[in-house]
């Protein structure tokens, strides 16, 4: 048993430490996220590509990098570290690894390269209004005519669908006895006539998630990934990856630190906030749960790079990973006090907007109301313990 | 030992009850709210033509000479409809103020104009630098004459955008965090010295940043004694909280009602997701999270009269508990709604955010949890 690194993994360190301070946009540390465009968004995952970093998971002969776990571990934590907007997780995390795993050689040729350089937005048309945690009720259907699927349906809760060129998507091809078969994944240029995107406003004001209308929207037939009616077994090994990194450790210590600067800088009774021992017992209450998140996740990696692949134990890393991000925001929330009831919607935010209340409170209601969504997505903390409770512990 | 209410209380109940849901339902509410001035000024005159803002007042100053509980028990109803209207600035927190310690002509100058709905208050206490200690204050009061001149800056001033008058609390004498030498005082919004920046806040409310540069005040629009405000402010901000628990157990009523027929109607794996066991005793705790806030929200309105040792531990327990269950039940409504919860579109996000500030509101968990430990 050892966690110390190698000198090379420090020699790598230093190496992606510096690329990142040399190279991170500096235009974008000081916007928020919500005001991002497109360009700005891609900004990143550009220089990466260019770097040839954007994709660490992915094998080498796919535009990967031969990186070992732990170097790709200390990749992620440099990124966290800096506060880098990571490359868009629905084509290099998600659909990526389903395209070289399951996709045909001319598939791999059109999809890979477009996700590698970010030419290619993708987004994730998995959810709809009957189909939440319980994704095999999905009803969007396909009909094959010659060589066209002939989709028709209505996806929910489509992150970014705003700024996609395209969609990889769940569709029903056949009604079978078993809702599982029958599933398809297709992918669908958004530009094809019949789709319509509707913005959702979320409670923290953003629009982050739409719905996605699809009407007589015809698809070539070789846009199919996989096998016809066999598409569940692609649907859940893409949900196994986005569970992955789900966890968001690297991203919560950079969240806690920023959370005690803004305690050091909140008074009360004209000390610190952070002196004050409730608020900073929570702080390391805190701390001690994201330790402990950490070492389950490198136990987890540890046994990735022995070729055991993210089990169910993943559930776990999610489930705690996002409520530590939820405790984490709504303490952040509770230190700025009183000034965390301005409201700026993202929307509205204009050229006369007058910021409100010390500079480290702007927008924190807003990340805690946003941050709610954890929970929910990604196949809801019910349903993740569910999966232990089936999977891991047998009941 | 009773807890029922009397026939008229039940009957004011209604009389707010149907009101808002005849005049007030989501839709409109979020027109209100988005509208240029927040908030709709005819609702507030139909509040004033129902006496719901003579409620707490003495039947010589045109009140109806209500109690805790009539007050309490408007506050829920407007919870229900998460009413944004500055019933609390206004009713409770200002007029509570001159109804209990202004002079007889401060009461007769100012108290009819607040039953008329002619004229909005707000209660100018938090300071940038105050955090929720109402002692904390940089703001000076320097007499002069007769009288005082005001400056400083005070923040998140609830209804401030609407107000046209103030009441602000400012050191008289003594070190920025005495008890003793503050006054509160009385300060139009118009005066010359006074101005604002005003906002909306995360539950659908207004505020405002004040600030006042050499604002001068007669000595009659001083409140009490000089120095002696800070008990007064005490005081007042004690039947806010009192208030703002009734209001929030509005706000969880809605939440669990709507939580659990949410639940019984959504289907997933061919069933209900209410049959799920994990989501009913979800929603059993959610249930007594709400019973458990009634009763300290019966509890700190009965003891609103007693003396302030007593009062402030009791509104210091009941804010806990409201802040506590509040949040749990905020965040758990939203959960079990899934997706759903998370849009701007259903009403259970907005009273999640409003339960959210209402723990903040007049400090937080932590912070009644010491003075409750201290009183």
């Amino acid at each position: 048993m050892d966690v110390d690194f190698t000198p090379e993994d420090i020699a790598f360190r230093e190496e992606v430490r510096s690329f990142i301070e040399e190279n991170y946009p500096k235009h974008l540390g000081s916007l928020d996220r919500g005001d991002m465009t497109k360009e700005d968004l891609l900004a990143w995952h550009k220089i990466l590509h260019t770097k040839g970093w954007v994709a660490p998971s992915w094998p080498a002969e796919f535009g990967g990098t031969d990186w070992t776990v732990t170097q790709r571990y200390i990749f992620n934590e440099e990124s966290a570290r800096h506060g880098t907007i990571p490359p868009m997780p629905f084509g290099v995390q998600m659909l990526g690894p389903v395209i070289y795993t399951f996709g045909n050689q001319e598939q791999k040729d059109w999809v890979l390269p477009g996700i590698l350089s970010g030419k290619d937005w993708w987004c994730q048309g998995y959810s709809e209004p009957g189909a939440g945690s319980d994704l095999a009720a999905l009803k969007t259907k396909a009909v094959l005519e010659d060589d066209e699927y002939v989709v028709n349906g209505h996806k929910i809760w489509t992150t970014l669908a705003q700024h996609a060129d395209w969609m990889f998507c769940l569709v029903r091809t056949t009604s079978g006895e078993k809702r599982q078969d029958g599933i398809s994944f297709l992918l669908i240029d958004m530009k094809t006539p019949g789709i319509t995107v509707r913005p959702i406003i979320t409670i923290d004001g953003g629009h982050e998630v739409n719905e996605v209308f699809l009407e007589d929207v015809r698809v070539p037939a070789r846009n199919l990934v996989g096998e016809r009616d066999k598409g569940w077994t692609i649907a859940k090994f893409l949900l196994g990856n986005e569970r992955s990194g789900i966890a968001g450790v690297a991203r919560s210590k950079k969240a806690i630190d920023r959370l005690r600067e803004i305690a050091r800088g909140e008074l009360e009774n004209g000390g610190p906030l952070l002196s004050s021992a409730d608020f900073s017992r929570k702080i390391a209450e805190l701390e001690v749960d994201l330790t402990a998140l950490e070492y389950t996740e490198l136990r987890t990696l540890a046994a990735e790079s022995q070729g055991q692949g993210p089990g169910p134990e993943s559930s776990i890393l999610k489930i705690k990973g996002t409520e530590i991000q939820q405790r984490i925001t709504e303490l952040t929330m509770e230190a700025v006090g009183n000034y965390a009831a301005p409201w700026v919607p993202q929307l509205d935010v204009g050229d006369n907007y007058l910021a409100i209340g010390p500079e480290q409170s702007h927008g924190v209601s807003q990340t805690y109301f946003n941050t709610r969504k954890t929970s929910i997505y990604g196949g809801s903390n019910e349903i993740q313990r569910n999966i232990i409770a089936k999977m891991v512990l047998g009941l | 030992m009773d807890f029922s209410f009397t026939e008229e209380q039940t009957l004011l109940r209604n009389m707010v009850q149907s009101f808002v849901s005849d005049n007030y339902d989501f839709d409109m509410r979020m027109k209100i709210v988005r509208s240029e001035d927040g908030m709709d000024r005819a609702i507030w005159q139909q509040f004033a033509e129902l006496g719901l803002l003579a409620a707490p007042f003495s039947e010589e100053m045109g009140g109806l000479d209500g109690g805790p509980v009539e007050t309490m028990v408007i506050m829920e109803e407007l919870g229900r409809g998460l009413v944004v209207e500055p019933y609390l600035p206004t009713i409770v927190l200002c007029g509570g103020i001159l109804n209990r310690h202004g002079s007889a002509a401060q009461k007769e100058g100012h108290l009819p104009g607040i039953i008329a709905g002619e004229n909005i208050w707000a209660l100018a206490f938090n300071e940038p630098q105050g955090r929720f200690n109402l002692a904390d204050i940089v703001t000076s009061a320097r007499a002069e004459g007769d009288g005082y001149v005001l400056n400083g800056a005070k923040a998140v001033v609830l209804g401030g955008p609407w107000a046209d008058k103030l009441i602000v609390s400012a050191r008289i004498s003594g070190d920025q965090r005495d008890r003793d030498g503050v006054g509160l005082f009385i300060v139009d919004k118009s005066a010359d010295g006074v101005s604002t920046q005003d906002y909306p806040t995360v539950d659908g409310g207004r505020a405002s940043e004040v600030t006042l540069e050499n604002v001068t005040v007669s000595g009659d629009a001083m409140i009490g004694d000089a120095g002696s405000g800070l008990d007064i402010l005490e005081e007042a901000v004690d039947y806010g909280i009192a208030a703002i628990c009734a209001e929030a157990i509005g706000h969880m009523k809605m939440l669990n009602d709507a939580t659990v027929e949410y639940c019984r109607t959504r289907k997933q794996f061919g069933v209900p997701i209410g049959s799920f066991q994990v989501l009913q005793h979800r929603m059993v705790d959610m249930f007594m999270e709400y019973e458990q806030s009634v009763s300290m929200t019966y509890m700190v309105n009965m003891k609103l009269n007693e003396d302030a040792a007593a009062r402030a531990k009791a509104a210091a327990g009941a804010k806990v508990q409201i802040g506590k269950s509040g949040r749990f039940v905020g965040q758990q409504a939203v959960q079990l709604h899934g997706g759903m919860g998370m849009t701007e579109e259903l009403n259970v996000g907005h009273f999640f955010k409003r339960l959210t500030m209402i723990d903040t509101q007049f400090g937080n968990v932590d912070h009644h949890l010491k003075r409750f430990a201290a009183a």
